[in-house]
């Protein structure tokens, strides 16, 4: 594929995108470290999170080969204006059940969205994605069995369960905030869109909710939380960009 | 007159990698494991070695490049490079028969071989690596490594972690 500046920088853009969210919401997976509700929670958790981190670290060396920074000062050290994550992936862990779901919504588009780049002309992304998304199903396995079990279990989990998917869907809807390059990108066949996306996002997401007795909100009251895209982010990211560059930041020539 | 030295061959390379082992699991060679996708040598006994990740998140693969690289220079090249990338993706297919049955030694049940799409299914009914029952349940698809499941054997009672299939 042969690919002129302008494009260059829409493609850069894209990869940000993918690979923040993966970074942002393995972070706040690994905060479950030490905290999950029984033992199992605790290594599910902090596994995906190494899964998600170490994916995105890929995409940043993509990145640095087209000339961006080192992954860590990529990951370290850039300023939360300069993040393109979705604001679903920024907000802090709250209980396990909002961490069930937002990982519930974001592992199936996630997935898809690997699917998809699996053809992408931009072969060493289209590479990767052939990796990520065996790995990332054992993460839809994990949100997809809690979900259908707890939606069904009983009167508190049922409600617990709905009162988190009511929380999130909007923030989940932002995953798909369509950038200005979409067209740039279809055209050059890296990537169809996100409104494909989100359509056979939408259709696995019901088929599951369904079998788990929750309800979905009707699609006139969607409000999807865009703006991450652009570098406008909730007011949990900063703090938490603060906390995980804290470290590096000490001494960012250091070998670990 | 310097002395010339004979061309190191790639059956010579492949059998000194026998040696490394999988840092997690010291009973399997990295070779059996599947993820040594490339080896080139050049006319003056230069070793490229490309290897693939097991799993992207994997914390041994810097590791598992320092190791071969040693393994290498013991032989007689004038040079080695070892390189990690991506351009073959691994999948527990790529393990040998031998590579399985030393996961088996290693008390891991080995992943079974599948069509390229894995279902939670597979998970369900993993033969137990002690009594070889099929009467098991999954535990948790996550433990204490990137590459394994935990389950339970309801035969022996036994607690067991299998090596969980990729595609």
């Amino acid at each position: 594929m042969s690919i002129n500046t302008g494009e260059m920088k829409d493609i850069k853009e894209f990869l940000y995108k993918i690979a923040d969210d993966q970074l942002i919401i393995g972070h706040r997976n690994s905060e479950w470290t030490g905290l999950g509700p029984v033992l199992e929670e605790d290594i599910a958790f902090s596994s995906i999170a190494q899964d998600k981190i170490g994916q995105s670290l890929h995409i940043y060396e993509i990145l640095h080969s087209m000339g961006e920074e080192v992954p860590d000062i990529i990951a370290f050290a850039r300023k939360a204006k300069d993040f393109r994550c979705s604001h679903l992936t920024e907000y802090p862990i709250g209980e396990y059940d909002f961490s069930l779901m937002r990982n519930f919504f974001f592992n199936h588009a996630e997935h898809l969205r690997f699917e998809m780049l699996a053809s992408s002309s931009l072969e060493p992304l289209a590479n990767l994605a052939k990796k990520y998304k065996g790995e990332i199903k054992y993460h839809i396995m994990h949100s997809d069995t809690w979900v259908k079990q707890l939606g069904r279990a009983n009167e508190e989990s049922h409600t617990r369960m709905q009162s988190a998917l009511d929380k999130t869907f909007n923030l989940a809807l932002g995953i798909f905030e369509e950038s200005d390059f979409a067209d740039a990108l279809r055209e050059v066949k890296v990537f169809d869109g996100e409104s494909v996306l989100q359509d056979k996002w939408f259709e696995e997401i019901s088929s599951i909710l369904d079998k788990a007795g929750l309800v979905i909100p009707e699609r006139s009251k969607w409000v999807p939380s865009y703006g991450g895209r652009k570098g406008q982010h909730t007011e949990y990211l900063e703090p938490m960009l603060e906390e995980m560059g804290e470290v590096f930041r000490l001494d960012p020539k250091a070998e670990w | 007159m310097k002395e010339t030295k004979t061309e190191i061959s790639k059956e010579e390379i492949l059998k000194a990698l026998e040696d490394v082992k999988d840092p997690e699991i010291p009973t399997i060679s990295l070779v059996d494991l599947g993820i040594v996708t490339d080896v080139n040598i050049s006319g003056d006994n230069f070793i490229s070695i490309t290897l693939t990740p097991t799993f992207s998140g994997c914390p041994a693969l810097k590791v598992m490049e320092t190791l071969v690289k040693e393994k290498i220079m013991e032989l007689d090249a004038s040079g080695v490079e070892v390189k990690t990338t991506f351009d073959v993706q691994w999948n527990t297919n790529m393990i040998t028969v031998k590579g399985l049955a030393a996961l088996k030694k290693h008390g891991l049940a080995p992943p079974e071989r599948h069509s390229g799409l894995v279902q939670i299914e597979f998970l369900d009914h993993v033969k137990c690596p002690y009594c070889e029952s099929r009467n098991t349940s999954l535990k948790s698809p996550f433990g204490p490594t990137l590459c394994r499941s935990l389950h339970y054997c309801n035969d022996c009672l036994q607690a067991f972690e299998q090596f969980k299939p990729v595609s």
